[in-house]
């Protein structure tokens, strides 16, 4: 027998246990090939039976060598709750138990010395979400009607790009009464207020990401509906860029500028302009952080595509030589502007913080009118891989953050001007048309979303300590990973399709939430159609506190 | 819900016209107030068309404090008059002690200004009167503006044209435009200065309906423009933008229907104009109005106009013979007052149209 010393793992150390009824196995060895992360394995186990077959005690022992499915007790190995197990087994006869008594970020802390990585979002689960706080409850009724969410039309849309004011638009009255434009102005297209948002093809298998390609072109082809979907940090292939589907395409340069040398190259072969481009600063999930892509995932084409030999990617904080907001506003924008020629519009993203506003504020006062869009990211972000202590312990509630620019924006009589979009957790309960329709009465433009659309394909994660493995490269889902037998898991024509089904459910519901408050154009700052039922969020996001 | 009515005509109007035009509708409204501007005066204004006249209604005190106040700025008052009241018991009007109408001549070192100076520093003092009577009620301040005379109260319509003897027409007070409107209330209080028509500047505005994006407007409004405040109603915003799109930017009226209801963002692909509208529809996202409502306008050379929401939620009628063109809720207004007319040349104006009718009483249908 093993001998056990106190400080040995255990398997009542780790997250979860592995509960293997052996009566049931019939040891086809399905869940031990599944499990990505090898935190099951066969085992022979000796069984020693005592009995006695007289009329007297005469105990005789028999012994039998066994096969079984164990959990190894390693910190390395462990099983994440992932549940594919489970899937496939024909029998009912494995399944991870959730572990309360786990000493996981102990343990882990004092084997390896090392700060604990993972994917996924904040886990660490407070209170009730501000937004199931808030209802849609100014309802129109007789004398101002509702309106049908069948029968009547909605504008459904939100604006990318810098707008200008109405006293600084270029226009002249001709002759005929008409107004005519002198001079171009800063480009702004028209979009779906829910962008896909940015999860770079690194991060991504290269099957999920071309699944949301998918879903994206055929939203927009084949359904009308003018969604965006923006490349994360990393680069986009070469047969996209030269495609006609890359007017979907927000593209992002972050500090690390992965794949930039590419699609620098490919500019002279584009036939379509991007939809636009957004300057990461920061991210909601790891504010302060820059990216970080594991070894693990550097696979050959992921090499190509950004550049790079195989080793941990790791973006820097910081945009080199960005010292002050006026100077990203110069220098980045200009550049991006240049490059296309001002045809196409660019935004920024940043972390939410107790700074926003004042950021906020320098961009919208800016002269130049540069800057085509605020994306603020909340601390319910998701990511591929980032310090455990970050996800759990640094960011900003996206809220009343989005609030307090919007009010920032009104108190300057500029709100819209730069547009914002809101995300951090948004849809986290599965209901993203509710929490993006409550965020744009708050005064967001639209909303952007990462981890839902995972979930959408398949991804089983959740906030609750399940998975949350994108950072192994091991993804059970096939879907943040560049392991070939992995990523083939992954149907991309079914997690398109998903997606796409999901938007079009959302798309109705977006209606269900116009008719009932009377409006066909997108209820932007209308927060008089929102009450809450907390004191404390109503006072704070000024809303209407209702008991 | 309000009833709305404008009356145009060649021939000076007397106000009992605009009362008639209101009384047919009395079953729309809730008979809690009437008010109405009357523009291109006619009567003992008529020889003091150039020279600003004050409509308010005030406490004695109020009377006082405005008068110092105009008297300091260097006003001098040209004429006065004050409406004959008959206040019989038991009308249900609820009366303020005066009303003053009293034309003004401009300031010495204001004569030789400019129209726009003369147009802001007439706005100025209306401001200031509002804020100087404010406290504890001591007047309301409607307009203050040449040729332009307003009239509101709280009670039932009836009875405010019995008590201010507006029922029986004659000479003196009269108007080439008049819009009236019945209804104090609002969706909240009753409050006087909640009563539309509204006017700025020479612009009037009244409208049937609610406004649902009445706190986005009113949010970007008030940074706008000195002369955008009070809010005491949503259809105030009506007026604001109306100001501002046609004074403050400069464009042509037309183009108050692109930002109100501007339209669907496929339309406005298929249009030769599309980055205009577009442009439009982007910085002023924030005027966009939404819910049913009718708008009645007037501009300050008399040219009137009208126009609905985009789903034609609130309808209106515009009734018209030789001498008058009569703009109504219903059209049980019109034939009350214009009985004669050919009603097929009645217009029912679609969610996309705004019906002008300029000063030669020329009506046109301009399609958005
Ligand atoms: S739940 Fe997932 S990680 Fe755990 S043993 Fe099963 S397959 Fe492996
Ligand atoms: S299923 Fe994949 S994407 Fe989802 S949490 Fe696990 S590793 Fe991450």
């Amino acid at each position: 027998m093993e001998t056990m010393k106190l400080n040995d793992v255990t398997a009542n150390d780790l997250p979860w246990k592995v509960r293997y009824d052996a009566s049931r196995c019939t040891l086809c060895g399905s869940c031990v090939a599944t499990c990505s992360f090898r935190a099951i394995e066969a085992k022979v186990e000796r069984r020693r039976m005592v009995f006695s077959e007289g009329n007297f005690p005469e105990p005789k022992q028999r012994f039998s060598a066994v096969p079984v499915i164990r959990q190894p007790k390693s910190i390395r190995n462990y099983c994440r709750g992932c549940g594919m197990c489970e899937k496939v087994c024909p029998n009912d006869a494995i399944r991870p138990d959730r572990n309360p008594d786990t000493r996981h970020p102990i343990v882990t802390r004092c084997l390896g010395g090392d700060s604990i990585k993972r994917g996924g979002r904040k886990n660490l689960e407070g209170s009730t979400r501000t937004l199931d706080k808030i209802r849609v409850g100014r309802i129109s009724q007789m004398t101002d009607p509702s309106l049908d969410a069948q029968r009547h039309t909605f504008d459904l849309l939100a604006p990318f790009g810098r707008i200008l004011p109405p006293k600084k638009l270029p226009f002249a009255t001709d002759i005929n009464q008409q107004l005519q434009s002198n001079e171009t102005t800063p480009p702004v297209n028209w979009i779906y207020p829910v962008i896909i948002g940015d999860m770079s093809i690194g991060a991504l298998s290269w099957r999920m990401w071309e699944a949301v390609a998918m879903a994206t072109a055929y939203l927009n082809e084949e359904c009308g509906i003018p969604v965006r979907m923006c490349s994360g940090e990393g680069g986009v292939p070469v047969r996209l860029l030269k495609s006609k589907y890359l007017k979907y395409m927000i593209l992002q340069i972050a500090s690390g500028h992965f794949g930039w040398n590419r699609i620098a190259k490919a500019m002279p072969h584009m036939i379509e302009d991007p939809a636009g481009i957004l300057i990461k600063i920061g991210q909601g999930a790891k504010p302060g952080d820059g990216g970080l892509l594991m070894a693990q995932k550097v696979a050959e084409h992921i090499q190509a595509i950004r550049g790079v030999p195989k080793a941990d990617l790791l973006s820097p904080p910081n945009h080199q030589g960005l010292y002050s907001i006026e100077e990203s506003v110069q220098k980045m924008f200009l550049s991006f502007n240049a490059a296309f020629k001002f045809r196409v519009p660019v935004a920024i993203k940043v972390a939410a913080s107790a700074t926003s506003v004042s950021v906020f504020n320098n961009l919208v006062r800016d002269p130049y009118n540069i800057v085509g869009g605020f994306f603020l990211d909340g601390i319910d972000g998701g990511t591929g891989a980032a310090h455990e202590v970050s996800l759990d312990h640094t960011g900003h509630p996206i809220v009343s953050k989005l609030r307090d620019c919007y009010l920032a924006a009104v108190t300057q009589g500029r709100q819209g001007q730069i547009p914002l979009w809101a995300a951090g957790g948004l849809g986290k309960t599965g209901d993203l048309a509710a929490d993006a329709f409550k965020m744009i009465a708050l005064g967001a433009n639209g909303v952007f979303t990462g981890k839902l659309i995972l979930q959408m394909a398949g991804c089983i994660g959740n906030d609750l300590g399940r998975c949350n493995a994108c950072n192994t490269g091991l993804c059970p889902a096939g879907i943040t990973t560049q392991e070939p037998q992995l990523a083939h898991r992954l149907d991309p024509e079914r997690a398109a399709q998903n997606i796409v089904n999901y938007f079009l459910a959302m798309d109705t519901e977006f209606k269900k939430l116009m008719a009932p408050i009377g409006n066909s154009s997108l209820p932007v700052g209308r927060s008089d159609a929102l009450v809450s039922t907390d004191q404390s969020v109503a006072d704070r996001l000024q809303i209407q506190h209702v008991c | 819900m309000c009833r709305i009515g404008a009356i145009k005509s060649r021939n000076y109007t007397h106000p009992s016209s605009a009362l008639q035009l209101m009384q047919s509708q009395q079953k729309g409204h809730d008979n809690s107030g009437f008010a109405m501007v009357m523009q291109d005066l006619g009567g003992i204004f008529a020889e003091y068309k150039h020279l600003p006249t004050l409509s308010m209604a005030c406490t004695d005190e109020g009377i006082r404090i405005a008068e110092d106040i105009l008297h300091e700025a260097g006003f001098l008052r040209v004429l006065q008059w004050a409406p004959e009241v008959d206040d019989q018991p038991g009308l249900d009007i609820n009366a303020m002690p005066n009303y003053v109408f009293e034309t003004f001549s401009y300031p010495r070192h204001m004569r030789n200004a400019s129209q726009r100076e003369k147009e802001d520093m007439l706005l100025d003092t209306r401001l200031r009167l509002r804020t100087a009577l404010e406290d504890d009620e001591q007047g309301f301040v409607y307009s203050f503006w040449p040729d332009v005379i307003t009239l509101k109260e709280i009670g039932d319509p009836r009875d405010i044209g019995t008590y201010f003897n507006l029922w029986e027409a004659d000479e003196r007070f009269t108007a080439k435009v008049i819009t009236a409107q019945c209804r104090q209330n609002t969706n909240y209080d009753i409050v006087r200065y909640a009563a539309h028509p509204f006017f700025l500047q020479g612009y009037t505005a009244l409208a049937n309906g609610e406004n649902t994006f009445y706190l986005k407007n009113k949010e970007f409004q008030q940074g706008l423009h000195r002369g955008y405040l009070g809010f005491e109603s949503d259809s105030q915003c009506f007026l604001y933008t109306l100001h501002y799109i046609h004074r403050e930017l400069g464009w042509p009226l037309h183009y108050y229907k692109h930002v109100v209801t501007p339209l669907p963002f496929d339309d406005i692909e298929q249009r030769d104009d599309k980055k205009q509208l577009l442009a439009i529809r982007q910085s002023l996202a924030h005027l966009e109005i939404n819910g049913p409502n009718t708008i009645i306008g007037l501009l300050p050379d008399n040219t009137m106009f009208t126009c609905c929401d985009a789903k034609k939620l609130r309808p209106v009628v515009i009734g018209r013979d030789e001498e008058t063109v009569v703009i109504s809720s219903e059209v049980c207004g019109i034939n009350e007052i214009l009985p004669d007319r050919d009603w097929e040349t009645d217009i029912y104006p679609n969610e996309r149209e705004v019906v002008m009718i300029n000063d030669d009483l020329e009506v046109q249908r301009w399609k958005q």
